[in-house]
């Protein structure tokens, strides 16, 4: 009985808070602003959420609609951009003898754990100079940087055994034969783990979009949220401003349930 | 690695990293070495006019007390929410690796959290203990008569922040630690337990010493997590309030740099900043990488 009573705990530590806002999103403002708020789910939820989803707040004007489409392409962009960069450049790494591969290995792992938190001031100046603010590509490109999918890839590779890739040179098979009728497919499990793992790590950017996008059609949510609860107590008008967070919470959290076990192997592989 | 078959190109290899190295230089190297060039002059931030002052940036951030205020609350910080989630996760999943019903329900309902962003975090406890809606701060209020105005008080606002990071960080250990306990082999456990040892003894001298490695990791990744990661959580709950005393480093290097325009400060921090992480990087890569040889 102890597990599943500590467990339960677990669970309502975590839930309590979410339910919280969700309760808040189906209020009226002034409810909320008369605290205590009530705790049941009030009549307003579907008028809330239309709201936020196609209008927004009356400081912040941009629908959740515009910032989904902004975030789904930021999170996607960073993925796939760095599945296939990361792809091939621990190929290259693991499978080729050529003279510049340390200095590119360590170029590269440098960067492995390095948050853009720290190096912030100076990447907005280059990305500033590259003219590349307030665009996607600003967006997503200085976030493609970190190592951690060269990481999981050199090491899938390093287990394959080589004498695959020795057989199909003996066929006449060129590498780049090799890397995509044997190898891609062998790495179909990693690739997912990956593209779960890069997918919720490009949703959740703050600072980075916070700092390049000053046009209100290139908000994320999470800029949006920010952008809804900046101002004066009064004016916060918390039930569209929650009802934002839930669905901004919904795109990844899909991802990580539907794909539970890719995402569990790729997280703890990375670690191997 | 030298017995091991490679292949012979000249050029593809360097094609193939090419895109990689393209990022990493322009995104990493470039303003890397801005930022060390930035650190040693002083700008004003209207005109661009560059005056070099040699490590006048360093020596007065390194004398500022400020900065050092930051640094300590940071560190605080992080060792807070490092042994608080690290604790709380490892119990979770030591109870949800038994073998009991709705295993996989309860995994599945403490995994998802993971995919929640470190500002909707943020947001969540802001709204629960809000001064003027919260829920919580009215029963605080209300009911225990707690003075709450985390915005005035630091202990309150430290106490809020590390709640508010900690449950964010749970999911995240939580992965790991149940992945290393799967990993333990059940016969050792068995073994122990046909020799009589207790449950605490089987924990503490069999299970506790394999999961090490894992514990290892999650210690760094959770200190670079609370260090550096946890700017959404500053931004939305206190901006640093009150006064200066809960601005983190990063929040820190933010405001210096966004907010106060004195870009040589901001510089000479970020170089602080970077040298830290990559002394982690590579102290934590050195260990990986003796673990995968042996």
């Amino acid at each position: 009985m102890f597990p599943h009573i500590m467990l339960w705990i677990g669970i309502v530590i975590i839930l309590f808070p979410i339910y919280f806002i969700f309760s808040a999103s189906s209020h009226t403002s002034a409810e909320i602003q008369a605290a205590p708020m009530p705790l049941n789910i009030g009549p307003h939820l579907i008028e809330n959420y239309r709201q936020a989803l196609f209008k927004g707040t009356q400081n912040m004007g941009t629908p959740v609609l515009t910032m989904l489409k902004n975030s789904l392409i930021m999170a996607l962009g960073i993925s796939v951009g760095k599945i296939v960069i990361s792809l091939m450049a621990a190929f290259a790494i693991v499978f080729f003898k050529f003279p510049l591969r340390n200095f590119c290995f360590w170029s590269i792992f440098i960067t492995l754990m390095l948050p853009v938190e720290v190096r912030i001031m100076p990447t907005y100046k280059v990305v500033a100079d590259l003219g590349l603010l307030n665009t996607y590509a600003g967006l997503i490109l200085p976030m493609i940087v970190s190592a951690t999918a060269v990481f999981l890839f050199r090491q899938f590779f390093m287990s394959i055994p080589r004498e695959i890739a020795e057989a199909s040179q003996i066929d006449g098979a060129t590498p780049m034969q090799f890397f995509r009728y044997i190898l891609a497919p062998m790495t179909r499990t990693p690739i997912a783990a990956m593209f779960v793992i890069q997918f919720i790590y490009g949703w959740n950017q703050y600072l980075w979009p916070l700092l390049i996008t000053t046009k209100p059609e290139f908000y994320t949510l999470l800029i949006g949220i920010n952008r809804m609860m900046s101002g004066a107590d009064v004016q916060i008008e918390w039930q569209i401003a929650m009802a934002t967070t839930l669905l901004a919470m919904l795109p990844p959290v899909i991802v990580v349930v539907l794909m539970q076990k890719q995402f569990i192997a790729g997280m703890t592989e990375t670690e191997k | 690695m030298s017995k091991q078959y490679e292949f012979k190109a000249s050029i593809l290899p360097y094609l193939l990293v090419l895109p990689q190295m393209v990022i990493v230089f322009v995104f990493f190297f470039w303003p890397a070495g801005q930022a060390v060039l930035q650190s040693f002059y002083l700008q004003d931030p209207f005109g661009g006019k560059m005056i070099f002052v040699g490590f006048q940036n360093y020596s007065k951030l390194l004398a500022d007390p400020d900065y050092w205020q930051s640094f300590s609350v940071s560190t605080a910080f992080a060792v807070c929410i490092t042994l608080g989630a690290m604790a709380i996760s490892l119990f979770l999943a030591i109870q949800a690796n038994k073998k009991i019903r709705f295993a996989s329900f309860y995994k599945t309902m403490l995994i998802w959290p993971y995919a929640v962003s470190t500002l909707v975090a943020g947001v969540i406890w802001l709204f629960m203990f809000n001064p003027n809606v919260g829920v919580i701060a009215y029963v605080l209020k209300h009911t225990f008569h707690v003075d709450w105005q985390y915005l005035l008080n630091f202990n309150q606002a430290f106490l809020l922040l590390t709640l508010a990071a900690t449950w964010k960080q749970l999911a995240y250990n939580f992965v790991f630690f149940l992945a290393g306990l799967q990993s333990v082999p059940a016969t050792l456990i068995e073994a122990a337990e046909i020799d009589g040892a207790k449950s605490g003894t089987r924990f503490w001298k069999i299970i506790f010493p394999l999961l090490s490695p894992t514990t290892f990791y999650l210690l760094v990744m959770n200190l670079v997590y609370g260090f550096f990661e946890t700017f959404p959580i500053v931004h939305s709950i206190t901006q640093g309030a009150p006064g200066k005393s809960t601005a983190i480093l990063v929040y820190k290097v933010w405001r210096d740099g966004v907010i106060n325009l004195d870009l040589g400060s901001s510089a000479a921090q970020s170089v602080i900043l970077m040298l830290l992480v990559i002394m982690l990087t590579v102290f934590q890569f050195r260990f990986i990488e003796r673990r995968v040889t042996y």
